[in-house]
């Protein structure tokens, strides 16, 4: 097997995958409550967990008044998202960090690709009616394929609950499947809004039913529903990666969204994942979050660890 | 280590925790500590000393003293002193320092958990996030039955001095078990804890300074086995022990006839079960909770892994996955999963049994984890390609080894789940409750996690079946274990009924004679004829003939357990049912008031009237157990957690019971009936001087209904009977009423297979008395108490985010 990820090509619907999957939600509780106190990660380690981290940020914004002005001030940070003397104080200078991605609404992705040109950090597209995707099925593939077209090398979809809800597993994979070959080449993350998931046995159900549809990433949330990521929704989620590795090879990517707002709850996604996935899963092409505020907590803990200051918020470039 | 490389790495790096102020105290006492007595430190004069280490490195952490029995006494004698006034002081009083103890303990929390883990080897996580914690929680709870006490237990006292003897694998925890019940009942305490870990409860001791507990109620005596033996056997009257089978067994045995209050809390090989239905990862996460958790030295650790046939090969290779995801290493790191084991004589005792094991056929597989280079480290271990016969899984390892095999079926777990010695805890991962909730009652075991495990909390006894001891820590049944009724103190001498000399022999040719009545023994529902074809002659009140019994031996009582033990099906009858069984019962005897009024007076001598009260007692007796047969419930516990811990109350097994002579038909028919309105089956040997009374109950058995083998009645003489139902390893629990030396037999006749015995020490009960021998004073003997625990929950209610 390759260590090198590829575009999840899909399994075809497998509904017998399903049949063992059950989840115990207090069991569930209790690991995630246990993991982040069986590891600590200090010092020189942790420095380099949070650069980790902002490696991974999908720096977002998806707000109704979003100009390209906004969003050019955005790409901004996302190239340089830490203050270059900050790096040099860790002898990082050398790290050409920037975040994983920006991710806007389709209607953004010009301007984003644009101020984003030659830096590597690709654009990240909101897609099929986000953030319900109850739009017709040919305006969400079109939306789709419009923000290919206008270069988002990134696509987040959300699939329609109610599949999920009624246990329509057919249905949901019919539908990521539309979504995928819409994609083309484009990395496909799929939004489950677990908030709105019954229970997490269906979290889990859907999960596999997306990846078994071609999904590059599942997420968790579109950042809008009453409950975003988890620990416990993560940890059913990036199990049924896991066993969807260990069916087919295929490394299938993590993204947690919505509420992960300091660098302490960065680090504890990023022991989930060393602890459940390993360390192959601690990178960018695997592992996304999907925030707009955490970059900032970062920052100010990577000035307390050059300096030994506790550092304020606006010492920070915004973005 | 560079953030550069720590960036290539993502390693977790070192997370240290600080230990200097546990290094301040130790210092501040010169790494010397003397024994805890009459609220003071003291030192005995050319008295031996025992070095403490930490196993995580070998440093030498400080020196113990190694107590004597002049240390011992002087203990004790502090302790009988201060109890008095301690009991005196009353419920609020006692609460109050209770309550500050537990206020203490958490404002020192960090500093305990640190001495903790060094001095035992055990992750700080563990003692941070479980052992301190429930330290403080424990002497909360028990703040509260301080305060409750007299309304809770009016017809209570306090036992007196408790001798109480801890092992090393949870130092603080266990002396909180022990130390708060008995403090908040009144009792004072000499602890002796294990040589390996004593520093935490010297600290205790000074916390006990601290707060201001009056001098000699806590006192602690460090050292060796020899200084526990020193505890056990001297003028205390309870003790209370936690640790191995082999020295439970030893200890009952050298007690036994002492009348010294005893509860063990001993080894275990608990099953750890997962069907098929389980939530799979979450099973195997479990396991790292059950077996490696406090490096597998727990006495409830989920040693033996049942795992079902369909699932097994991917729930072994996602166990090995998770295995190597293990850390192993010094207890201060913050990040191990597994730290040291606690001497390396425990080490080698471990992979002793790995190698035995190994050459039975057992296959070994170790975690390729790095060991630290110094320190006492084992890997973690899965052993498989074993059955019920390796010595692997039938003996408990303590250590971090789990061993595994599967099942077919539901009852094919449940059956090997019970195959073993032991009944300490059991697991059980389904996703069924039907399935969960039925296998939960079938397994022996006093502790039952449901889909986790190593669930705990001090409102929650905690306790064995079998051969994991007797007696439950926690909740109300613990508080039980350190108080006794107010009657036992005024309780006369039991003064045995002997036969008269000579009997005089029926005249031939006096007449014609009545037809001639034959007692046989009851086995299994069958009137039977002994073994040895022998009869005794039975005299009447006067002396003369009143007739013969039968002359069972030993035999008949192989015969009458065998008859018990296949009658199980009544424990998992409806309480309705034995209820309906138990009245109609009363309701035939009630019918032959008269014959069994005159049987009395002939036989005993007792007036009319006397005769015809103890009849009518008898008859009410048999309603009594019949209407608590549906009333005696269990409880539902609410443990800080989303779901409840159920309570309930099983019968304890096969009771045999030895009748007295006094008041011979309303003493059986009082320990019968109440027996067996809990669902046990019971083997009963009556009176000596009167059998005929329990001989005659047997046709009213057969007109009420009851099942073959509920009760049996082996008649015979105590010498000849007694011994083999005593030691019968099939037999649970035993009750005796008898002499003084006779209850010292049981006792230690019992200890082979931990019988829960109920023995009268030589004094007198007044079967007259429903506060002494009826109701739930009797009830709570018949019992065993299983704590469910089933956590719950499935709604996406988004769960906690931290």
């Amino acid at each position: 097997m390759s260590d090198t990820t590829t575009i999840n090509q899909g399994t075809g619907f497998q509904p017998d995958w399903l049949d063992g999957i059950r989840i115990n939600k207090s069991a569930i509780e209790r690991r995630t409550a246990t993991i982040v106190t069986r590891r600590s990660v200090k010092k020189e380690a942790q420095t380099a967990w949070q650069l980790k981290a902002v490696s991974c940020i999908d720096l977002t914004t998806l707000m109704g008044d979003d100009t390209p002005g906004r969003v050019r001030r955005l790409c901004g940070k996302a190239k340089r998202p830490v203050d270059p003397a900050l790096l040099r104080a860790f002898g990082m200078d050398d790290l050409k960090l920037t975040t994983g991605a920006v991710c806007v609404y389709h209607q953004m992705v010009p301007t984003a690709v644009a101020a984003l040109e030659g830096s590597g950090v690709p654009v990240a597209a909101v897609s099929t009616g986000f953030p319900a995707g109850l739009a017709p099925l040919e305006t969400r593939l079109e939306e789709i394929r419009r923000s290919v077209a206008a270069g988002a090398r990134e696509i987040d979809i959300v699939i329609t609950r109610g599949h999920v809800l009624s246990g329509n597993w057919q249905a949901l994979y019919d539908e990521v499947r539309s979504a995928k070959e819409a994609c083309g080449a484009a990395l496909m993350k799929t939004i489950l809004a677990t908030g709105e998931h019954g229970n997490l046995t269906q979290v889990a159900k859907a999960s596999v039913v997306a990846m078994q549809a071609g999904s590059d990433f599942i997420k968790t949330s579109t950042g809008t529903e009453a409950v975003n990521a988890t620990l416990p929704v993560s940890l059913v989620m990036v199990r049924q990666i896991r066993d969807f590795y260990d069916r087919t090879g295929m490394r299938i990517g993590f993204k947690p969204a919505g509420g992960i707002r300091t660098a302490k709850d960065a680090v504890n996604y990023l022991i989930l994942m060393k602890e459940e996935l390993g360390r192959r899963w601690m990178e960018p092409d695997l592992f996304r979050f999907g925030a707009s505020g955490l970059l900032s907590d970062i920052e100010r803990q990577l000035e307390y660890h050059a300096t030994g200051a506790y550092s304020a918020t606006y010492r920070h470039a915004m973005g | 280590m560079t953030v550069k490389s720590y960036f290539d790495s993502l390693d977790y790096g070192p997370a240290p925790e600080s230990r200097a102020q546990v290094d301040d105290w130790l210092n501040s006492h010169g790494g010397t500590f003397g024994h805890f007595i009459g609220g003071d430190f003291v030192r005995t004069k050319g008295g031996k000393t025992i070095d403490a280490f930490a196993p995580a490195t070998g440093e030498k952490l400080a020196t113990i003293a190694n107590g004597s029995k002049k240390d011992a006494d002087a203990a004790i004698k502090a302790a009988r002193d201060a109890q008095g006034d301690w009991e005196a002081l009353g419920g609020h009083g006692r609460a109050r320092y209770l309550y500050a103890l537990a206020r203490h303990i958490q404002k020192h929390s960090r500093q305990l958990a640190v001495l903790e883990s060094l001095d035992n080897g055990k992750p700080i996580r563990e003692t941070r996030d479980l052992d301190i914690p429930l330290v403080a929680r424990h002497f909360y709870h028990h703040a509260g039955w301080a305060q409750l006490l007299e309304e809770e237990f009016p017809e209570h006292e306090a036992i007196g001095v408790a001798g109480q003897v801890i092992p090393w694998n949870f130092p603080l925890l266990m002396l909180a078990w022990k130390v708060a019940p008995a403090l908040a009942a009144g009792n004072t305490v000499v602890m002796k804890p294990a040589e390996f870990t004593s520093l935490t409860a010297l600290r205790f001791a000074e916390i006990c300074q601290e707060v201001g507990l009056p001098a000699g109620v806590f006192n602690l005596v460090t050292g060796a086995g020899e200084t526990g033996a020193a505890v056990v056997s001297g003028k205390v009257d309870k003790v209370a022990f936690t640790g191995s089978t082999d020295v439970g067994k030893v200890i009952r045995r050298t007690i036994a006839g002492s009348g010294k209050k005893l509860t063990l809390e001993l080894g275990g090989k608990s099953p750890y079960i997962v069907f098929e239905d389980a939530d799979i990862d979450s099973a195997i996460e479990g396991l790292v909770d059950a077996i490696w958790f406090n490096q597998g030295e727990v006495c409830c650790a989920g040693s033996r892994l049942l795992v079902q046939e369909g699932i097994a090969e991917r729930f072994y290779a996602k166990l090995k996955a998770r295995m190597e995801g293990l850390r192993v290493g010094h207890s201060l790191d913050k990040s191990i999963d597994v730290g040291a084991v606690v001497d390396a004589v425990q080490k080698e005792r471990i992979e002793g049994l790995l190698k035995l094991g190994a050459d039975e056929g057992a296959e070994i597989w170790q975690t390729p984890c790095e060991l630290p280079d110094t320190g006492v480290f084992l890997a973690p271990t899965l052993v498989t390609s074993v059955g019920p016969d390796n010595i692997l899984m039938r003996e408990e390892v303590f250590g971090p080894v789990l061993t595994a095999m599967t099942f077919r079926t539901q009852q094919e777990a449940v059956a090997l789940a019970n195959n073993t010695r032991y009944g300490l805890a059991a697991t059980i991962w389904s996703e069924s409750i039907g399935r969960a909730l039925e296998v939960a009652p079938a397994i022996k075991a006093g502790v039952v996690w449901i889909n986790g495990t190593n669930m705990f909390d001090a409102a929650v006894g905690f306790g064995g079946y079998r051969e994991s001891g007797f007696g439950r820590e926690g909740g109300r049944e613990g508080m039980l274990a350190y108080l006794k009724p107010r009657y036992e103190a005024g309780l006369k001498d039991y003064a045995p009924i002997p036969a008269p000399a000579d009997i005089a022999k029926p005249k031939a040719g006096s007449g014609l004679v009545g037809v001639d009545r034959t007692a046989k023994l009851y086995i299994g529902g069958k009137q039977a004829r002994p073994d040895g074809g022998d009869s005794l002659i039975i005299a009447d009140a006067k002396g003369g003939y009143a007739g013969t019994a039968s002359r069972g031996n030993r035999k008949d009582i192989r015969n009458a357990v065998e008859a018990a033990t296949k009658a199980a099906g009544w424990a998992g009858t409806t309480a309705h049912l034995r209820a309906q069984i138990l009245y109609y019962i009363g309701e035939n005897l009630s019918v032959r008031e008269r014959e069994f009024t005159d049987r009395l007076r002939a036989l005993t001598g007792v007036s009319a009237k006397k005769a015809a009260e103890e009849v009518a007692h008898a008859v009410d007796r048999w309603f009594t157990a019949a209407a608590y047969a549906d009333k005696f419930d269990g409880q539902v516990h609410s443990p800080p957690m989303r779901g409840v811990a159920l309570a309930m109350k099983e019968p304890v097994g096969t009771i045999g019971i030895q009748c007295p002579d006094d008041a011979p038909l309303l003493a059986f028919t009082t320990l019968v009936s109440h027996a067996i309105a809990m669902g046990n089956r019971t083997v009963v040997i009556p009176s000596q001087r009167f059998p005929l009374l329990a001989t005659d109950m047997y046709q009213i058995f057969d007109t009420s209904d009851l099942p073959a083998g509920v009760v049996n009645i082996v008649t015979g003489t105590e010498d000849e009977l007694l011994p083999a139902l005593a030691s019968h390893l099939g037999v649970e629990g035993i009750w005796y009423f008898g002499t003084a030396d006779g209850s010292a037999e049981v006792e230690r006749a019992a200890a082979e297979n931990m019988k829960r015995s109920w023995v009268n020490y030589g004094k007198a009960y007044d079967w007259y008395d429903v506060g002494q021998v009826a109701g739930p004073a009797l009830l709570e003997r018949a019992v065993e108490i299983k704590n469910i625990w089933v956590p719950y929950g499935d709604a996406n209610e988004g769960g906690k985010s931290y």
